[in-house]
């Protein structure tokens, strides 16, 4: 190997014999090599009785070789051509027959062989599944949480503070940043319009009404289904893969106390507290629009923001963030526990914690807009 | 434990059939595991014996067969009743299986922090007992990423034996650890079975484990799909009419400790 020689192309050349095919490999036969191609070098040969194949001028060779030799012997059996491989040395030989072995081995088993019938019942089942694993999560996590308020002493207070910071304090950025564009945008929109009527001042109104009751929540809700969902959904999941959760349950500990709880308390909490922030922030980037663009002054236009959002308002906003916190941690948690044990059932779980957040998020947030008018607030 | 009443043994194992899916892996597994016993279940690689362990105790759903512990039925038991009966279990996982987010030291103490009433200075004195007798002292404030996968086998048994359980089951305890360690680990095992009278139910290829230890074993094979020899090593070794048996049980030359 120290001083190998250049090595020689791989070749085959085809010699008829008589009513006979004599094949004659010769070269380094190499898999990071070029390799003839057995179809190419057929091509207008006549049809022959028998195939032979020699490989006395081989040089080195790899399983090159011997897929070049299976591809013979395919295109020899599609013929019904006997093809003859007994002039090949006896190494050769040995393992062309168990490369044979091996790709005419029936697999047994397959264990992922699919038809669509088979398609329709697996997602089916898959359906049936998560909506049964969802329903015992929330029955689940019910009990865990009145255990917490008989037993505050055995809930993790630490996972539960460590949530808070990730899923809160370490939002804020980037809940300031978009709730502050909304404001804008929305003072923008509104200014066009209203100033047309000479109705500058109500843009505090709308901006005021629009984030209290329902931009502040459901962005903060969109922002915290994208940053925390997938990160319950991804850090559950890995657990799961590793066992994690399994080494909990043979402890006779409940995953979803243990787990779960810490994670929700924390969304519950931490939501409308960012939701509460994003409203300031979002109401700010309205006056800021207000006074650039309309020459409202900050004091006039934070009066007419007081005048027209009320108590009612804000703890409507509130009591949907609430809501959409617990969803998303629903959402990444039971995904989370429901992963395949693999690095790629790890992504799909986060990826569906965040689309099945979102998605709750809007129906909730749908359903609420028809329980505050059927109730008036 | 020899001199006790004909007693309950401590794993009852009835016609249990273990499938993933439609597949069936095992199937017609009956055999019974007296207390105090330290018990090997044996047999080539991916012939079931890690399923065998997850069907036991519970993380998997057997298809039919039932398991009692300590007299008690285990399969047919509510969650509630088979969530108490885990307390008193110890489990090592094949990957150690550590919590990734919790220090050496918080894993071990974790089973104490939820089933025991201790404070916490006499947790964390037994958690670095624990760690100490599998050789991990010094580590108590490392993640599980932070040490070898021998480290986290140890560990791992350190957890598994944090709450002196009446019933440990281990995933192969000495696989990738070096010889001395090995011994080391096994001279644990022994101890904890003479002092508490542990029932001990491991997993192994490791053939001087089992001549060390093993009281009786079961070997399972992939084609039978279950048991094909149960009994003592050195009496299957020698008689055993199957020579799949004495082939797995005569390879090594060290024979007897
Ligand atoms: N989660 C799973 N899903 C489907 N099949 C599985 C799963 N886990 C294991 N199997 C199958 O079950 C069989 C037995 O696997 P198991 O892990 O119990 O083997 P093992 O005896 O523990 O092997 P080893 O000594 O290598 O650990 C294997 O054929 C494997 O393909
Ligand atoms: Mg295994």
């Amino acid at each position: 190997m120290t001083s190998a020689p250049e090595p020689a192309a791989a070749r085959a050349t085809l010699q008829p014999a008589g009513d006979a095919l004599d094949v004659a490999l010769a070269g380094d036969w190499r898999l990071a090599g070029v390799q003839p191609s057995w179809i190419d070098l057929t091509a207008g040969v006549v049809l022959p009785a028998r195939v032979r194949v020699t490989a006395e001028a081989v040089g080195t060779w790899d399983s090159a070789l011997l897929l070049f030799l299976a591809e013979i012997a395919a295109w020899c059996r599609a013929r019904s051509i006997p093809y003859d491989t007994s002039a090949l040395s006896e190494r050769m030989r040995v393992l062309f027959e168990q490369l044979e072995a091996a790709s005419a081995a029936n697999p047994a088993l397959a264990p992922h062989a699919e038809n669509f019938l088979v398609t329709v019942g697996n997602a089916t089942r898959h359906v049936v599944g998560t909506a049964r694993a969802s329903v015992s999560f929330v029955g689940e996590a019910s009990l865990a949480f009145g255990q917490l308020l008989r037993r505050p002493r055995k809930f993790r207070w630490k996972d539960c503070l460590d949530q808070m910071q990730q899923v809160g304090a370490m939002a804020l950025p980037i809940v300031s940043l978009i709730s502050f564009l909304i404001g804008l945008t929305l003072a923008y929109q509104a200014a066009v319009e209203l100033r047309q009527f000479g109705a500058d001042i109500y843009v505090a109104d709308l901006v005021g009404l629009s984030i209290v009751r329902e931009m502040g929540p459901m962005m903060t809700a969109v922002i915290l289904a994208g940053r925390t969902g997938a990160a319950f959904a991804a850090t559950i999941g890995n657990m799961r893969a590793n066992e994690e959760i399994d080494a909990l349950q043979t402890l006779g500990i409940s995953p979803v106390s243990f787990l779960a709880l810490p994670r929700l308390v924390a969304l519950g909490v931490m939501m409308p507290l960012l939701a509460l922030y994003a409203n300031a922030v979002g109401i700010i980037g309205g006056m800021i629009v207000a006074s650039g663009i309309l020459q409202i002054p900050p004091s006039a236009y934070w009066i007419e923001t007081k005048s027209i959002v009320d108590l009612h308002d804000v703890t409507t906003g509130l009591i949907k963030a609430t809501t959409f916190g617990l969803l998303i941690g629903l959402a990444g948690c039971l995904c989370g526990l429901r992963a395949d044990r693999s690095a790629a059932g790890v992504g799909r779980a986060a990826t569906s914690a965040v689309v099945t957040s979102v998605l709750l998020i809007i129906v909730a947030d749908s359903l609420f807009a028809i329980i505050f008018n059927l109730l008036h607030v | 434990m020899s001199a006790a009443p004909p007693a309950v043994p401590a794993i009852e194992v009835q016609g249990l059939e273990c499938a993933y899916e439609e597949r069936i892996i095992l199937k017609g597994v009956t055999f019974q595991v007296r207390r105090g016993e330290i018990f090997f279940i044996i047999g080539g690689s991916g012939c079931g014996k890690t399923t065998l362990l997850r069907n036991l105790v519970g993380l998997e759903a057997p298809v039919r067969g039932t398991v009692r512990f300590l007299g008690r039925p285990f399969t047919e038991a509510d969650s509630a009743a088979r969530r108490e009966q885990l307390k008193t279990f110890g489990m090592l996982f094949q990957g150690g299986a550590l919590w990734s987010s919790l220090t050496l030291r918080e894993n071990v103490a974790l089973p104490l922090e939820e089933h025991t009433a201790l404070p916490r200075a006499e947790i964390d004195a037994l958690a670095s007992l624990r760690l100490a007798q599998v050789g991990l002292a010094g580590f108590e404030g490392y993640y599980p990423s932070e040490i070898s996968g021998g480290m986290r086998k140890r560990a791992g048994l350190a957890r598994a034996l944090a709450l002196d359980p009446a019933i440990v089951f281990f995933d192969e305890p000495s696989a990738g650890l070096d010889p001395v360690t090995s011994r080391n680990l096994d001279d644990l095992v022994r101890q904890v079975r003479d002092t508490f009278g542990t029932t001990i139910v491991t997993v192994s290829h490791e053939l001087r484990s089992i001549y060390a230890l093993a009281d009786r074993l079961i070997m399972l094979d992939r084609e039978a799909q279950g048991i094909i020899a149960e009994g003592k090593p050195e009496e299957l070794a020698a008689g055993s009419p199957d020579p799949r048996v004495r082939e797995f049980l005569t390879l090594s030359p060290v024979h007897g400790t």
